[in-house]
């Protein structure tokens, strides 16, 4: 049993834009049926501004797939093409409140879909067909894609690695191979720590970088302490926040609302205050 | 909200009576049944007891019941003590569709320098029994083939299998765990050495299982320590669990006939509902040879674990197949093997019945899948591909 966050499971079972758009600008297609998932994503793009009028996607997979396939939709309408190529996996994991860690290739089948539509719309070719060394074959994933996952996602282990790409998920054979890509860029020091972008961020990335933090730095700390918090609303730079479970009859949860901010602050805004509800 | 209980070959409800014969050995009778007073003294002799209720199900002799912690425990113990007691020869014989339990412990025997023969299946699942004749060597130690296949409920010929492995005079073990009080067995009749048992799929509680070894064979513990189980198997007792088991084992028998009569029914009512009211099925496994309690169907271009979590938002507890649902990314190794495409291995579903199951249950699944599949369908970059065919 998976432990998908709410909003997964919202966008799973009503999951907004689906279907094709007819004479679509741009078509990025992703995966396979037999590789399990596969995404079909249509663009309508405003020639004029270049913006995104309308994004539809169809999705053969499982629910973090759909839910991260939907969710892709909602954060690139009204961006940009250039825009929305700043959306990341990332962006679209912290949109759902976080995946599993072994359902993040959902996200990154997202990203990919993105890529290869605006590629499409580009007149580029699609980036999967980009030269690589084949390291996967059960899952046809090159050295290159899992390079950039290595550095995109900070990726420690090569079960991250096929958390995030699939690799080694079959039959294990590269397992080895890509131990030994972690390994190397990592002590070729060729990547640094990701730091997070200086620039102005949207409202909406704002609430999904708040909402990932709090769910993956936030959250795993405090239930391992019996608590437990929960994102009640963003306005601005203002988050408030409801302590809970153990929290709520602590001595110290002023001390934890500071600890929240402290973290919000470090990791996304330093304009960010924190209130408990 | 009940939950519409479906997944009886993952694991079942313990039964009231069951529950009932177990909870004194929570509370007051907590002795060891090794002691020599006659508190815990008298324990051993409920344990004997319920050694007789499972030598009973299978037609066994009491002392040809060993108990363990689970299934695989039991897989494990009989495959290693059959290396263990002909440690010349190097050679096991198994499928392609076995439990974990059997296909990793033999991968692992692979790196002890063991050759392993893995028997291909058909595409309904079934065995080439000249393929099994034709493997066995003089090298060949072990046969491990399951009684009944856990997804697809096919039942291999266990008979046949075993009049050819005895034959040829190699020791035969049968994990049996999904067959055990859903097929009339008898070890009597049936010539295998070893033959495993798993307490929760029968209605008793996890953690307790059963190895079957015949009289006579040779025998090499797995778990070594103190004297239980006359030092075939170390360690304090199960107890509330074993007498629990001994309880599921007598109910097992009573209500066999329902495998036959109404779980069936329900089963094929099931089956035949959702041939009839989502395109594209196709049933997977060989329907006559196949246990009353289960179907696998897929659901071409739709993807199982999507349609488990929309079944979930009902309450309807289903298993699939694919690789979204199966802890490591590939798909079902046993569909895999039967050549089942990659079109309909990711939406396969396994509904799994028992006793407990109800018409409403049957009933309201049926109300709910067709909309599901349709949806999902809908939602499916191929689901054009479907209004096509």
């Amino acid at each position: 049993m998976w432990e998908y966050t709410e909003k997964v499971k919202e966008y799973f079972l009503h999951p907004k834009n689906i279907g094709e758009i007819e004479n679509a600008d741009a078509v990025g297609e992703v995966g396979s049926i037999i590789c399990g998932d596969a995404l079909k994503l249509f663009l309508k793009i405003d020639k004029e501004t270049g913006k995104i009028i309308d994004a539809k996607f169809q999705t053969f997979g499982c629910a973090s797939a759909i839910a991260s396939s939907s969710a892709l939709t909602e954060l690139i309408k009204g961006k940009t093409t250039e825009e929305a190529l700043g959306v990341s996996n990332q962006d679209i994991a912290g949109y759902l409140g976080g995946l599993p860690r072994e359902k993040m290739h959902c996200s990154v089948m997202g990203r990919e879909a993105l890529e290869a539509a605006i590629a499409n719309y580009r007149g580029e070719k699609p980036p999967e067909v980009e030269e690589g060394k084949l390291v996967c074959e059960c899952f046809g994933v090159t050295d290159k894609k899992i390079r950039r996952a290595i550095i995109e996602n900070n990726l420690q282990t090569a079960e991250d690695v096929t958390n995030f790409t699939k690799a080694g998920g079959g039959c294990g054979k590269c397992i080895p191979e890509i131990e030994k890509i972690v390994q190397d860029m990592w002590a070729e020091k060729a990547i640094k720590k990701t730091v997070k972008p200086k620039e102005k961020l949207t409202n909406i990335q704002k609430i999904a970088m708040i909402q990932e933090v709090i769910e993956k730095e936030i959250k795993p700390l405090l239930q391992s302490h019996g608590g437990d918090v929960e994102l009640i609303d963003v306005d601005g730079n203002k988050v408030t926040v409801s302590l809970r479970a153990m929290c709520t009859e602590c001595l110290m949860a002023d001390v934890t609302i500071k600890d929240i901010e402290k973290k919000l602050r470090e990791l996304v805004s330093e304009e960010i205050t924190v209130e408990a509800e | 909200m009940k939950a519409i209980y479906l997944d009886n070959n993952a694991s079942t409800r313990v039964a009231d009576e069951v529950i009932e014969a177990m909870l004194p050995y929570f509370g007051t009778l907590y002795g060891n049944p090794s002691s020599m007073h006659t508190f815990g003294g008298q324990i051993h002799r409920k344990i004997e007891n319920a050694r007789q209720e499972i030598a009973e199900l299978i037609n066994a002799e009491p002392d040809e019941i060993i108990f363990t912690s689970c299934g695989t425990e039991s897989d494990n113990t009989a495959v290693m003590s059959a290396l263990q007691s002909n440690p010349q020869k190097k050679h096991i014989i198994t499928t392609k569709v076995e439990h974990p339990a059997v296909i990793n412990f033999c991968k692992t025997m692979v790196r002890k320098g063991y050759e392993v023969t893995y028997l291909p299946v058909d595409k309904s699942g079934k065995l080439n029994l000249e393929d099994l004749e034709s493997a066995i060597t003089d090298n060949t130690v072990a046969v491990s083939i399951m009684y009944a296949n856990n997804e697809t409920g096919v039942i291999f010929p266990i008979d046949e299998i075993a009049s050819i492995v005895k034959s040829k005079g190699v020791m035969l073990h049968t994990d049996a765990v999904q067959g055990v009080g859903k097929l009339l067995i008898d070890v009597k009749k049936l010539p295998v050495d070893m033959l495993s048992l798993s307490g929760h799929k029968i209605h008793a509680s996890k953690g307790v299982g059963a190895l079957y070894v015949r009289k006579g064979t040779r025998f090499s513990p797995y778990m070594i320590g103190g004297h239980q189980e006359k030092g075939r198997r170390a360690g304090t007792e199960n107890v509330a669990s074993i007498i629990g088991l001994g309880k599921a084992c007598v109910l097992a028998k009573k209500y066999m006939h329902e495998e036959h009569t109404k779980i069936k029914a329900l089963r094929d009512t099931l089956e035949q509902g959702l041939l009839e009211s989502c395109p594209n099925p196709r049933i997977n496994g060989d329907t006559e040879h196949r246990l009353t309690n289960t179907t696998n169907i897929s659901f071409e271009y739709v993807e199982g674990e999507a349609i488990l979590l929309r079944l979930n938002e009902d309450n309807i507890c289903a298993s699939s197949g694919s690789a979204c649902t199966s802890g490591s990314l590939e798909p079902s190794h046993v569909l895999r093997a039967m050549g089942v495409p990659f079109t309909a291995i990711h939406g396969s579903i396994r509904f799994s019945l028992s006793r407990y199951s109800t018409d409403e249950d049957i009933n309201i699944v049926l109300d709910r899948m067709p909309k599901i599949i349709k949806e999902l369908r809908e939602l499916s970059p191929y689901g054009r591909e479907v209004k096509a065919t």
